[in-house]
């Protein structure tokens, strides 16, 4: 990893400035104590692809200006650091609660080093921020949904301000389930953390615990033996695969395809089914260690014919979906997102590249053994429903494609190489996730137990950019946006 | 549409017969609870309870009447460290997934447990083919969502034992929970529980709902249902696959056994 450059709180505008002129782009900003009274700023940047990510630090005694008007998607990560360590921005242009409940916030901040152990967050009445209504505030109504919502789903609020069938405004209030699940790894030592991880984001386990594996891999400057990388990559596209057919399955739900809903749900449980006889978990969780994997796999003699099997059954199930009218009606120009608002809001994965931004962790930062696997990265310009699915669609055969790869090469040889933590160090690591980019944080003691994690799910970034495909639409479309993005709650709420 | 019809025919039958009639349960290499076996545990070792992330496992002051370590499986998120950690095989692994219980007591491990008849005569009978069950997430990783979504995918097909997710808290008579109870959901559940037209049941699904499970503590993550809601069944698991769910809705509705007594599967 870069070592950090320091940039004096007075810079940050420039540098910010300068990044974007420069066809860069920013990722996230964090914060963490590196001393007891001493916070400090970590702006995370990408410059160009296969350079590595620019980390800026910053240690103010004051507070410093927003970045969210030249990077609006940084607005979310300061308002999160001003829920969560009291520490203001100036200028923000929502400076409201985000992550905590308006009316749960604290005295002292939760991630604040004189927080009371022991003490836990409640909520009497919490008050709702919505914009005012003038002028025609008979006609326009107020529908709140949630965070109790129909059908097995995860818990969020949505409010719609709407007349008849016109939607004008959608606020989201996301963050019932924050877990506060950063400051549970505060404290542990580096191998527990990796059952944690695992536990963010369920559907999400092998891309949030390999994220974290490599952080702490390049912080104490550890590397996996070769076959535990090539397995990595299997475990990675195994967990692509089950989430995207997921994806169809729950999509011809909301387009009322009832038979395509019963195909997509059954590839699906076909996917997690092969996950189970490979790794004793549905989930692939229990595989990923620090420094490799807990044990070897033996997918060889087996999983290379499920593989293709399955390939041939979505490839019909795919043909179908897309020579369905009644299907695509309802997806094409439904929720578009423009590549200018993807970049600018920070949309991840194959949602911005649904959107035409051409980018992918595993060609542009490759990890684990991506760089000795070629793919085609799926792309599509028109930003709406139906691109967004394409993508996904074609990504379900590229993610098998580069599994038969992984089993034709697959190295011999160890699968772990145990990895002793670096007091006092850092790492980033970074996967992308079958929602798109995912980075960890970690940051050592002089005791090599964590001292700070920061885990960016690709959900927060995308719950984000969702509403401005909401803004002017209609309620019909609303169920069909939503699971068009195919977002998840746990990560971004963590 | 007609070809989708077809299509869709042409596949034929793909729901398993199980649990019904014999078939497969779709869980071939699934890892369920570590076995604990105590006359394999060596004196003053205590390699388990020092990998347990959870304190599932702990060790008991003193040398105790049956095992030597206290085993709390509402606590286990069968990450199956133990396994890896213990020299002498005291903790194994196994397929033991299905682990409702219908008592809190019957996830601590005990020698000595014995099965107990259902009287079958309870306030659920009238239940039995008929069953309209709710979830509310209160604070999940997703995981237990996504088991549960699979309960309506052609494989299990769970509305042909009677069992039906519905929409509103004011037509169901039993309500899964999932997730940790944050501070934020307490609320909601709680309001949720309340519309609900009795009689009315709860079961915990996963860990995280019965015991807190890893995300336990801190500022934000609650302890699980004990002392939010009353809780009828409870099913461990990190995440409990669906079989494991279907078992526990028909052990709740006294249409199969209850396996679990005492940590263990005793049939």
């Amino acid at each position: 990893m870069q070592k950090p450059k320091a940039i004096a709180p007075g810079q940050l505008e420039s540098t910010a400035g300068r990044l974007l002129d420069a066809g860069g782009r920013m990722q996230m900003v964090y914060a963490w104590h590196p001393e007891l009274d001493q916070i400090e700023l970590r702006y995370v940047a990408h410059e160009r692809p296969l350079k590595p990510f620019s980390v800026w630090s910053c240690r103010p005694s004051e507070p410093v200006p927003s970045l969210a008007h030249i990077w609006p998607l940084l607005s979310w990560y300061e308002r999160e650091i001003t829920d969560l360590f009291g520490f203001p921005f100036q200028d923000q242009p929502q400076p409201e609660p985000l992550v905590l409940l308006a009316g749960a916030e604290p005295a002292i901040p939760p991630f604040d080093p004189h927080f009371p152990a022991g003490v836990e967050l409640s909520v009497k009445a919490s008050k709702i921020s919505l914009p005012e209504v003038a002028g025609a505030e008979a006609a326009v109504q107020l529908m709140p949904f949630g965070p109790v919502r129909a059908d097995v789903l995860e818990s969020a609020e949505f409010l719609f301000l709407y007349i008849g069938e016109a939607i004008l405004h959608l606020s989201t209030r996301l963050f019932f389930k924050h877990r506060g699940m950063e400051k549970r790894f505060e404290g542990k030592m580096a191998e527990p953390g990796v059952i944690l991880a695992e536990r963010v984001s369920g559907v999400g386990s092998v891309a949030h615990a390999l994220a974290y594996c490599q952080a702490v891999e390049i912080a104490s400057k550890c590397t996996a033996p070769p076959r535990a990388r090539y397995l990595r990559v299997l475990l990675a596209e195994l967990e692509r695969l089950y989430n995207h057919l997921h994806y169809f399955g729950h999509l011809c739900h909301t387009t009322t395809l009832k038979v395509g809903e019963a195909e997509g749900k059954l590839l699906e449980e076909r996917a997690k089914q092969l996950n189970g006889r490979l790794t004793g978990s549905r989930l692939l969780r229990g595989v990923l260690a620090l420094g490799g994997l807990r044990r070897d796999l033996s997918p060889e003699t087996w999983l290379s014919a499920e593989l293709e099997a399955l390939r041939d059954a979505f490839a019909a199930y795919a043909a179908r979906l897309e020579d369905t009218d009644s299907y695509l009606d309802r997806l094409i120009t439904t929720g578009p997102l423009e590549k200018e608002v993807a970049f600018e809001q920070g949309a991840t994965g194959p949602i911005e590249r649904g959107s035409g931004v051409d980018r992918d962790l595993r060609r542009d930062h490759p990890y684990a053994a991506y760089a000795d696997l070629p793919f085609e990265v799926a792309l599509r310009d028109a930003g709406d429903a139906h691109a967004r699915a394409q993508v996904r669609m074609e990504e379900v055969n590229s993610s098998i494609s580069l599994m038969q790869q992984v089993l034709d090469n697959l190295p011999e040889g160890p699968v772990l190489e145990p990895c002793e933590i670096t007091p006092r160090s850092e790492g980033l690591g970074w996967t992308e996730s079958p929602r798109g980019t995912l980075f960890y944080a970690v940051h050592f003691d002089e005791d090599a137990k964590l001292a700070r994690v920061k885990v960016k799910s690709p959900s927060f970034s995308n719950w984000r950019a969702f509403p401005f495909t909401v803004h002017q639409t209609n309620m019909m479309d609303y169920a069909i946006n939503e699971a068009s993005f195919g977002l998840t709650i746990a990560g971004c709420d963590r | 549409m007609p070809l989708w019809t077809f299509s869709g025919l042409l596949q034929g039958k793909q729901t398993t017969p199980w649990p019904l009639a014999e078939g497969k349960d779709g869980q071939t290499g699934v890892l369920g609870m570590p076995r604990y076996h105590p006359d394999r545990c060596d004196e003053g070792c205590e390699a388990c309870a020092e990998a347990c992330p959870t304190g599932a496992i702990t060790m008991r002051p003193g040398n105790g009447q049956d095992g030597r370590l206290d085993v709390d499986y509402g606590r286990c998120v069968v990450c199956q460290l133990c396994t890896e950690a213990c020299p002498t095989d005291a903790m194994t692994p196994s397929s033991d997934w299905a682990f409702g219980v219908r008592s809190r007591d019957d996830l601590v491990w005990r020698q000595h447990a014995q099965s107990a008849k259902a009287s079958g005569t309870t306030a659920r009978r009238s239940f039995r083919r008929s069953l309209h069950v709710r979830h509310v997430d209160s604070g999940s990783c997703n995981g237990c969502e996504s088991e549960l979504q699979a309960l309506n995918n052609p494989f299990y097909n769970l509305h042909r034992l009677g069992i039906f997710f519905t929409a509103s808290p004011r037509f169901a008579d039993l309500l899964l929970v999932t997730g940790c109870v944050t501070y934020a959901m307490h609320e909601p559940l709680r309001a949720t529980y309340e519309a609900m037209p009795e009689p009315r049941w709860v079961m915990a699904i996963g860990t995280c709902a019965v015991s807190g499970g890893i995300v336990e503590g801190g500022y934000a993550c609650g302890h699980g249902l004990d002392g939010v809601i009353p809780v009828d069944v409870y099913l461990p698991g990190c995440s409990p696959n669906p079989a494991a769910i279907v078992e526990a809705l028909l052990m709740f509705l006294d249409r199969v056994p209850q396996r679990v007594h005492g940590g263990q599967i005793v049939d």
